[in-house]
């Protein structure tokens, strides 16, 4: 461990962090909306990493960091939406949203 | 490290923590926004002030919403007999752990080599609202269109994946 | 002397934060901004009440509150004390903590919406560059209140009043964003001290606010359509609609969590009415130049009082618009008129200074709004019910 920390380190250790806690959240919640929830998770703690570079990094360009952030922020919610529309839509269907009960192409 | 920093980091590990654990599916939705909410103080104290606010803007103001209604219209707030994770959830357990450990390796192992390592911080870049503006219509004007190509058919999908079927074809 | 009363408040703060040592002055300060908002808003909000009661009253031709003081002065204090000392029910099943919540979640984003607003010259009290930006993302989080308070009473006609409330408030969420796009677009600036001071400058006697333009008209009043929307204030007030829903989202309320809904939904209004009053009406800035003399802060807060007079007014006139004749007004009327304004606004920008551009900005937003609203809604046939049962 380095005896001084800077925060860049800081930042990246939590993103860290909060990327694993989304991909356990996703891998092991039975709800297809937690799963959901925990791909939200991973994403911002890419979006954190992305900023944490881009204020602490050499800036050969001020503006990359922040627009790739942004642009990623958007598209994130498309693929929300998109992904909870699905889950509405398979509800309806087979009346609920147990990700262990939709094993219809199992073996 | 700053105080304020142990505190807004704690608050959003919290946020996530209590998002992936909570048996009720809505307590982890509202749990989720307080992630967000963390998450954007954290870019405000990163002095990203625009994506700060885009992120309270669209995830908390948009995302967290389209949770909250997704469940729902799914009666996720029953609580399953079978309880709340999956069949083998240690697999999941020791993957996320797995990937954290090589993270964190990672990070510490060349936290020498990252910028501001020395003890001095570098300086922030300013990055102001209509340079923003500018490049957005200049030179990431490219992205911007196919951003907003996507989000329409997001929009049009999403619309059609969850209508109502029509009546005679039910 | 008039620079003095103009800006009394700035030196009362400077002189107060002097006692303090050097390292706490900034921190003192912003403590002080936030004390005199929490303290003054209030006040008005008790003022604004009592106008409200009366003046509903009197349009429907009976009097208002008038037995606890002179002329019913005294209303919002028995009001007050009402509210504080009833007993506080919390149904057995609901969620406790999110029931808890809800409302001290409402208060805290409406008053931190104040933050950025400039009440009067060098009166703001955060000055940041992307303000507007600060308003709305704050706004966009009372959405988020109101769904909790309805999900967590476990109440069929809370949730459905929730579910309403947060349906309408997104609806009209596009287009006040876009209506102060248009602002936006003309002055270049996210930042609201800069779109007052854009609006700052007199021609003639004249001042050169945004409503007196054509755009600036349209935008105006489309943001104030968006805004009525927005706080769930009449005729848009279906979610709390006291003949349809009982009180909606916040019908298992009782006590003071009630008159913190009330209060955050006040406090709401005024908060919409002072950014409506920053970006159309010129802010802290007099109606005329010769009007200079009276201090910024005063016409700031006169802009706001005129604009809840006109709330209630219009709640006293106009019947509720139901569900879905209002989610169909926002997406098929008002968001079309809003991105036609951008573009007129846009063309108004780049069409020199003649009299040329506002004939033809006027033009074309009259035979917009004629277009729509009088031939495109004229063909509303009303055919046999069709009825959809829920699933």
């Amino acid at each position: 461990m380095s005896p001084h920390l800077n925060p860049l380190t800081g930042y990246l250790l939590v993103a860290a962090l909060l990327f694993a806690i989304g991909l356990a959240g996703a891998l092991t919640r039975r709800n297809a909306i937690l799963v959901l929830i925990g791909i939200e998770l991973m994403l911002n703690a890419a979006n954190l990493n992305l900023i944490a570079f881009w204020r602490y990094g050499p800036h050969p360009e001020a503006l990359t960091g922040m627009m790739f952030a942004i642009f990623s922020i958007a598209v994130a919610a498309a693929e929300a939406a998109v992904g909870l529309g699905l889950v509405i839509s398979i509800h309806r269907h087979t009346k609920t949203t147990d990700l262990d009960a939709m094993n219809r192409m199992k073996g | 490290m700053s105080v304020v920093f142990y505190l807004i980091a704690g608050l959003t590990v919290a946020g996530a923590l209590a998002a992936v654990l909570l048996k009720n599916t809505v307590h982890c939705a509202l749990a989720l926004t307080v992630a967000f909410a963390g998450l954007a103080l954290m870019f405000l104290e990163l002095d990203a002030q625009f994506a700060g606010f885009a992120q309270i803007l669209i995830y908390i103001g948009a995302v967290a919403i389209l949770v909250v209604f997704a469940i729902l219209l799914t009666r996720g707030s029953e609580t399953p007999k079978d309880g709340v994770f999956g069949a083998k959830p240690l697999f999941g357990l020791v993957t996320a752990a797995g990937i954290f450990a090589v993270l964190g390796w990672a990070v510490l192992h060349s936290a020498q080599a990252l910028p501001g390592a020395g003890g001095s911080p570098t300086p922030a870049p300013t990055v102001t609202v209509m340079q923003i503006g500018n490049a957005l219509m200049d030179r990431y004007v490219l992205p911007l269109e196919i951003v907003a190509l996507l989000l329409t058919a997001a929009l049009i999908g999403a619309v059609i994946v969850a209508m109502h079927e029509k009546a005679g074809a039910r | 002397m008039i620079e003095k009363a103009d800006q009394i408040f700035v030196l009362l703060a400077h002189w107060l934060v002097s006692f303090l040592p050097a390292g706490l002055q900034h921190v003192a300060m912003v403590l002080l901004g936030v004390v005199a908002i929490v303290a003054t808003f209030p006040a008005l909000f008790a003022i604004t009440v009592l106008l409200e009661r009366k003046g509903l009253g009197r349009m429907q031709n009976r009097y208002g509150p008038n037995r606890v003081g002179p002329y019913g002065l005294f209303q919002p204090i028995a009001d007050g004390l009402k509210s504080l000392t009833k007993e506080d029910i919390v149904p057995f099943k609901a969620d406790a903590v999110v029931h808890f919540l809800a409302p001290v979640l409402l208060v805290v984003v409406v008053f931190m919406g104040y933050a950025v607003l400039p009440m009067g010259r060098n009166m703001t009290l955060v000055s940041m560059d992307a303000g507007l930006l600060f308003f709305f993302a704050i706004g966009a989080s009372t959405e988020l209140s109101v769904f909790m308070a309805g999900w967590s009473s476990r109440n069929k006609y809370s949730l459905l009043g929730a579910m309403r409330a947060v349906a309408q408030m997104i609806s009209y969420e596009v287009p006040m964003l876009l209506s102060s796009v248009a602002v936006v677009m003309i002055t270049g600036s996210l930042s609201l001290n800069k779109i007052v001071e854009a609006q700052n400058q007199y021609t003639y006697g004249l001042p050169h606010w945004y409503i007196f333009t054509p755009w600036g008209f349209a935008g105006f009043i489309l943001f104030a359509i968006a805004a009525t929307a927005e706080t769930n204030r009449s005729p848009f007030d279906l979610p709390e609609g006291e003949s349809e829903l009982v009180a909606g989202y916040f019908t298992e309320y009782s006590g003071f969590k009630f008159a913190l809904f009330f209060l955050g939904e006040y406090v709401g209004m005024m908060g919409i009415s002072g950014l409506g009053a920053t970006l159309f009406l010129g802010g802290y800035s007099a109606p005329l130049q010769v009007l200079n003399f009276v201090p910024s802060w005063i016409w700031f807060f006169a802009k706001i009082m005129l604009a809840m007079c006109a709330f209630i007014w219009v709640r006293g006139t106009l019947p509720r618009l139901r569900q879905d004749q209002l989610m169909n007004f926002a997406w098929k009327f008002v968001l079309p008129l809003t991105l036609l304004n951008l573009v007129v606004a846009g063309m108004w920008r780049f069409m020199g200074n003649g009299w040329l551009r506002w004939v033809v900005c006027s033009a074309i937003l009259l035979l917009a709004y004629v277009l729509m609203a009088r031939v495109g809604m004229r063909k509303e046939r009303f055919g046999p019910r069709i009825y959809r049962y829920a699933e």
